[in-house]
């Protein structure tokens, strides 16, 4: 620890060190943050403002129809993916820590889809629903197949969930890897002599000795789902009919379609506030669980 | 016995799922539009390489790709570089004032980009300098800064001081303690960081779509507009799609020790 005295040197230090990482933080998030709140209290149309009108940006996000139906998609979307890619994730981190050969291939071939920007992924996906699996469904007969997934809105819902899990699954997995590692084995060892069956193992010494890997996890794939737009963007577009459309999406489109921009930033804000207090209490909640 | 074959077979099947969607795309990038419309699922009669060679010019490859690895280049050393500098100024120099800043930095973490997008677009876009890749790599450094000092900051206040003030006695100045004797010791956490970093530069989207005008686009953009203008073009479509795909498949296979456990690290820090 250094404790600068001298007034100059505690200048030199912060002008070598802080000054450029602070100026771009203060211009690049502060700035437009606290600009972003408080245009949403105005009538700013992208141009100009000509007067404060409280709250009524946010009455007139709250009575968009197309809103509250976005609103109410993302949270699905949120909930779902994040159920579905943290049991793929924590299945596949058992399956590749059990005795099996080949482990460290298995690892990588799961790996994979995450180093592949979203925007690819959903591109790959679309010629999967829309052409492959239809001739696999027309070929074989099998009727869900038969019509591409991408033109029925519930199927679109459940092609997005399908390409996040694959995206998403192999990172959860080396974060539960991690988890799963540092349980000692010796502990495992002593349930197992007193008799404790596998599934008992799982879910009274292993899973609460590694509750940690899961609020990482469950962390990281909240805030992602809440913030989701590239797959969303290249596998359906929002389509059919708007019906997949989420939130980012809708506030893009709001903003730089249709120009509305001061309800459309309300958006944005009740969208961080959203993704702020869910993160904060998931957070909260399963750092109580975790064992000393 | 049983339990084990079981879990062979679960893990096949599962790695096959994975990985199908790779096979599909590849095979019918070797075909024509009417052997695709045809059936996606069979073999090419022929393999062809005419949809790559229209698809590298066309999605101005060279140009892209060269894009992508200068903003991610510049951009990653830029992020470390600054992370590690304002992480020991932070950890070094404790005051009332640095622990506000620590805090503040911690916070903005939380804040989706979605909701600086609109002000963001409407101040820099007045100016006039939503046009080029160096102001693109500003903007990196400020939506990662936080994240990048974090990291490295826990890591800096394990480090010992004997060995700075030693350094200091011998009238060394603050930035070479820094560059000298602190930034070495920080590889373990520069490689994580630069796993991390690449990967979110190297695929970002929403970012550079607002930003970037034709010149400078990287790959992800002009593969985006590359698939939008040639959809019907499956062949076309998807050679282009695997040629953005090579070059970071090609990094993972150089890295792959690098990358499990910078990703393990970085989401346990």
């Amino acid at each position: 620890m250094y404790d600068l005295k001298n007034k100059k040197d505690k200048m030199i230090a912060f002008l070598t060190f802080a000054f450029i990482p602070l100026f771009a933080l203060t211009t690049v998030i502060l700035i437009p943050f606290i600009l972003g709140v408080l245009t949403t209290l105005t009538d700013w149309n992208g141009l100009e403002v000509t007067k404060f009108v409280g709250l009524e940006n946010y009455m007139t996000a709250l009575s968009d129809p197309d809103f509250t139906s976005t609103f109410f998609n993302t949270i699905k979307y949120v909930v779902v993916s994040m159920i579905t890619v943290n049991v793929v994730g924590f299945s596949l981190a058992l399956l590749v820590t059990s005795n099996i050969k080949g482990k460290n291939i298995y690892r990588s071939i799961f790996f994979v889809p995450n180093l592949i920007g979203g925007v690819l992924l959903g591109f790959i996906w679309q010629f999967i629903f829309s052409r492959v699996l239809v001739y696999f469904g027309k070929a074989t007969g099998i009727a869900i197949f038969a019509e591409s997934w991408l033109v029925d809105p519930t199927k679109a819902f459940w092609a997005i969930v399908i390409v996040t899990v694959w995206q998403q699954a192999g990172y959860m997995m080396l974060i539960y890897i991690a988890g799963i590692v540092s349980v000692p084995t010796d502990v495992i060892e002593a349930a197992n002599v007193d008799g404790a069956t596998p599934t008992q193992i799982l879910f009274k010494i292993r899973i609460p000795l590694m509750i940690q890997s899961f609020t990482i996890s469950l962390f990281m794939t909240l805030k992602s789902a809440f913030m989701m737009y590239d797959v969303n963007l290249s596998l359906t577009g929002g389509g059919p009919y708007r019906s997949t459309e989420l939130l980012t999406m809708n506030i893009y489109n709001d903003a730089f379609l249709y120009q509305e921009y001061a309800p459309a930033q309300a958006k944005a804000v009740i969208l961080f506030i959203i993704v702020a207090v869910v993160a904060i209490s998931q957070v909260a909640i399963t750092k109580k669980m975790e064992v000393e | 016995m049983l339990a084990k074959i079981g879990k062979i077979i679960a893990i096949n099947v599962v790695a096959l799922l994975f990985l199908f969607p790779f096979l599909f795309l590849l095979m019918n990038t070797f075909k024509g539009k009417m052997e695709i419309l045809k059936n996606p699922l069979a073999f090419p009669t022929e393999w062809s390489l005419d949809n790559y060679i229209e698809a590298f010019e066309e999605m101005n490859y060279i140009n892209s790709i060269t894009n992508s690895i200068i903003i991610t280049v510049i951009g990653v050393i830029v992020l470390n570089i600054f992370g590690a500098m304002m992480a020991f100024y932070l950890a070094r120099f404790k005051t009332k004032a640095n622990s506000i800043i620590y805090l503040v930095m911690t916070a903005t973490m939380l804040i989706p980009f979605q909701t600086l997008m609109i002000p963001f677009v409407s101040i820099y876009g007045n100016l006039g300098m939503l046009n080029n890749r160096w102001i693109l790599i500003y903007f990196y450094l400020g939506f990662g800064i936080s994240l990048s000092t974090f990291i490295y900051h826990g890591f800096v206040n394990k480090l010992s001081v004997s060995l700075d003030e030693s350094a200091s006695i011998e009238g060394a100045s603050k930035f070479a303690i820094f560059w000298k004797i602190i930034f070495p010791q920080l590889k373990p956490i520069t490689a994580t960081l630069t796993v991390l970093n690449v990967l979110w530069l190297w695929n970002d989207y929403l970012l550079p779509s607002l930003v970037l005008v034709n010149k400078d686009r990287t790959l992800p953009l002009n593969t985006y507009s590359f698939f939008g203008k040639y959809t019907s073009e499956y062949g076309l479509a998807m050679s282009g799609l695997v040629l953005s795909i090579l070059p970071v498949i090609v990094f993972y296979l150089f890295m792959q020790k690098h990358i499990v456990s910078g990703i393990t690290e970085g989401a346990i820090k």
